[in-house]
């Protein structure tokens, strides 16, 4: 199989782009569980139930960003190289965050005191807040270009926090949050479930308000919507999300928790590839000057390495999906308090 | 301080620390893998009691090896942004292939088998642990690839001003990195061993669940045993493949001067790099260098003079990490001989026990040190004889760098003290009997 360098380096972008998706739609709903712990988990047995519901899988929800950053690094090199060393501050913020989210399950309830699991407790809400907000913020500024050029980044952590910057945290956090309140509203039941739902339903509308706002801020502060001025016919991706944020609603109305989950995993990957279509080919576009920014075509590794990869996750990734399918499966019931009475459990 | 310099402060910060756990779990789980299926074999209520203890101390071990390795793909892209512009045509797609080949499958299992044990049968539950160890295993076969690659670059050609992929099977099949990975995988089983081991010893002594315990230090031993032969055979390969491939770290390796046939290595000495000679030479066996390089005692070995100044690494960590990583490794073959020996009649040798327990920090202490005989002695390379590790640096800013360091070194400490601080109550407090 010999494919035109060109033809690899798009079907890497949108392969790129894909990976970004899947993350935003595993590792988002355990996200905004860990959230929205302080919220809605009003007693030790629920903030129990809400780190158990994530409890099997969040692990393996969280590799989708070692691959997207993986898959970053062994595709487009060039990018992995300025965007990780441009966002140098943020991204270990969000690392940071996740190290500490990540211990705060295993750890908390290794010692029973109050003070203790409360502290843990913090930090996975931290620990789940801070990096839904800042990868929002982080691929906003992508969407509206990063200040480099050849002599390197000319921003910083405030730079980033521009009113688009942040509009994009806000809608990321927002998504999250509906998403992994869905969750648990299809996963618990009794009050807990009541509280869950009822959040996803007040979320939605704020939900709704602010992807308006971000479709109209991205016209003037992006150059996202060129392709679709261009291709009409790719508004498809946006009305899709739009059918599904809709469907999201509908499905909340109908207490049909999981078919609302599925249908804002759709919502999150359309909105997804709504702007990784309108950044086409950009993967780091710099606002400076358009010659500096990096794109699929000028910026991906060698041929040969396109190929190998390509192949390699053509076979493995389709496993990968069917693994962790199987795993949602075996752990798709409602959870209860006697289910926390197991040794094993968080 | 230069942004070179803090990067590589950080870099080997966050490696040495997340290597503190990464070796646990990879013998740890094969381990408890293993009483698993004696478990579904037998139905033996002591061995489903044993899996869950081991298990319960894998677990938080695993959970601070995870997060920290997270970052470690990441610095390169913040702190080496050069290098991996430079070399991720060959090395990121190794990251890549580590990612989706190994550590979903190792992640993804370990919610299955932490949750499943009422979900699924005891066949496949114990199957699901033999899947964590597998991937676990396989993540440090990548990863070691990838490192072996930075240590003896091969399969690849300089073009379009970088490092292009040429060869994947010879940069899979690079000998460098199979004999890296056999060294470092049987040092990590001996580190689980070692701990596995030590903590029952203290329970032995203690006279606290000597069925439990006796069985587990059995297990052990004899993981312990052969894989601290292994590790030693391998290292011996290993230490004449760099020889050959990069006799700048051998000659550091030995504090070895002048180029000599029939060179000999010396049990300790002082390395006076300013005027690049030993202040004073302890123990020293003719011929043995020579021997121990090409397994010929009249081969010629190449000195540090002979390199120029800037293509030599530092002798000083090289030269002590090396003695300390060999010195451990013939003890742990000791041990562990000791032990087969002792292994019917445990609880009659307290002092063998006690020395045992004592014994747990001490592999941990080898395999920092062996990473640091192959990480400083690869300097003043990135990847060898290719990139300087100098020009391979992102362009950011001291003070960033500064920052981020203080604040690695925090948080790992902090998390790690706590890490360390529950497997050690939870090894003390002892398991749960099965009724």
């Amino acid at each position: 199989m010999v494919l035109e360098t060109t033809v690899l380096q798009s079907i890497w972008f949108f392969l790129w782009g894909l990976l970004w998706a899947v993350f935003f739609i595993t590792d988002g709903f355990d996200l905004g569980v860990g959230t929205l712990l302080p919220f809605l988990g009003k007693s030790e047995t629920d903030r129990r139930l809400m780190i158990n519901a994530i409890g099997p899988l969040w692990d393996g929800n969280e590799v989708w960003l070692i691959t997207a950053g993986g898959v970053t690094f062994a595709a487009f090199p060039a990018v992995y190289a300025v965007m990780f060393s441009s966002l140098y501050t943020p991204l270990l913020f969000i690392l940071f965050a996740l190290i500490f989210r990540g211990v705060s399950f295993e750890f908390r309830g290794k010692i029973e005191s109050a003070g203790w699991k409360k502290f843990w407790d913090t930090c996975i809400f931290i620990g789940s807040a801070a990096p839904a907000v800042l990868f929002g913020v982080a691929f906003a500024n992508i969407f509206k270009g990063l200040p480099f050029d050849d002599t390197g980044y000319h921003g910083n952590l405030i730079s980033l926090l521009n009113p688009y910057g942040i509009l994009g945290g806000v809608l990321f956090t927002l998504l999250f949050l509906e998403h992994g309140a869905l969750w648990l509203a299809a996963r618990t039941v009794g009050q807990l479930q009541n509280r869950a739902a009822s959040t996803a339903a007040k979320i939605w509308p704020v939900l709704l308000c602010v992807i308006v706002a971000f479709l109209v801020a991205s016209w003037f502060s992006t150059h996202l919507y060129a392709n679709y001025l261009k291709t009409p016919v790719l508004f498809i991706v946006l009305a899709l999300a739009v059918v599904a944020l809709i469907g999201v609603r509908v499905f909340i109305s109908q207490k049909q928790y999981f078919k609302a989950w599925f249908a804002s995993a759709a919502t999150i990957i359309s909105a997804t590839f709504f702007c990784i279509i309108g950044l086409y080919p950009n993967l780091f576009p710099s606002s400076m000057a358009p010659g500096f920014s990096l794109t699929a075509y000028n910026s991906s590794s060698s041929q040969l390495t396109l190929t190998i990869m390509l192949v390699v996750v053509a076979i493995i990734i389709p496993m990968v999906i069917a693994y962790q399918v199987w795993a949602y499966y075996l752990f798709k019931d409602k959870l209860t308090p006697k289910d926390l009475a197991y040794e094993e459990s968080y | 301080m230069d942004v070179v310099f803090l990067s590589r402060l950080q870099f080997a910060a966050a490696t040495m620390f997340h290597f503190l756990f990464v070796p646990l779990t990879l013998g740890l789980s094969i381990l408890v893998a293993y009483m698993e299926t004696k478990y579904a074999r037998t139905g033996d209520e002591t061995y489903l009691s044993m899996t869950k203890f081991w298990g319960k101390l894998m677990l938080i071990n695993f959970a601070l090896g995870v997060v920290t390795g997270i970052t470690l793909e990441f610095q390169f892209g913040t702190n080496w942004s050069r290098y991996s512009a430079y070399v991720g045509d060959i090395f990121g797609s190794i990251l890549a292939i580590e990612a989706t080949t190994s550590f979903f499958l190792e992640s993804t299992l370990i919610g299955v088998w932490v949750f499943g044990w009422q979900k699924l049968s005891r066949k496949a539950h114990a199957t699901v642990m033999w899947l964590v160890a597998l991937a676990g295993n396989l993540s440090g076969l990548w990863i070691l690839i990838a490192n072996g690659w930075m240590q003896h670059p091969v399969g690849y050609v300089i073009k379009n001003g970088r490092a292009e992929l040429d060869n994947f099977l010879a940069v899979v099949t690079n000998k460098f990195a199979i004999l890296e990975f056999l060294h470092t995988i049987s040092g990590a089983y001996v580190l689980s061993a070692f701990f596995v081991m030590g903590v029952s010893a203290y329970h032995l002594l203690k006279k606290n669940q000597i069925e439990f315990f006796t069985r587990s230090f059995r297990i052990a031993l004899v993981f312990g045993l052969a894989s601290s032969i292994f590790v030693a055979a391998i290292g011996d390969t290993h230490g004449v493949h760099v020889t050959q491939v990069q006799p700048a770290k051998l000659a550091a390796m030995e504090s070895h001067w002048e180029t000599s046939k029939g060179a000999p290595i010396h049990l300790f000495a002082i390395p006076d790099e300013k005027n690049e000679r030993n202040l004073i030479e302890i123990g020293s066996i003719p011929y043995m260098l020579s021997f121990l390089g090409y397994h010929d005692i009249n081969a010629e070995v190449k000195g540090l003079k002979d390199f120029p100044k800037d293509e030599r690494p530092p002798v000083w960590p090289v030269f002590i990490s090396f003695r300390g990583m060999v010195g451990l490794g013939v003890l742990f073959i000791l041990l562990t001989v000791v032990g087969w020996f002792k292994r019917n009649r445990l609880l009659e040798s307290p002092l063998y026990l006690k020395a045992m327990m004592f014994a747990i920090p001490l592999p941990y202490i080898a395999i920092e040190m062996g990473w640091i005989v192959a990480e400083v002695g690869r300097q003043p390379w990135i990847v060898y004889g290719v990139m300087r590790t100098s020009d391979a640096v992102s362009p950011i800013s001291t003070p960033q760098v500064f920052a981020s360091l203080i604040a690695f070194i925090l948080v790992y400490g902090f998390l790690g003290a706590i890490g360390f601080y529950l497997i050690f109550k939870n090894a003390k407090k002892g398991p749960k009997l099965a009724h």
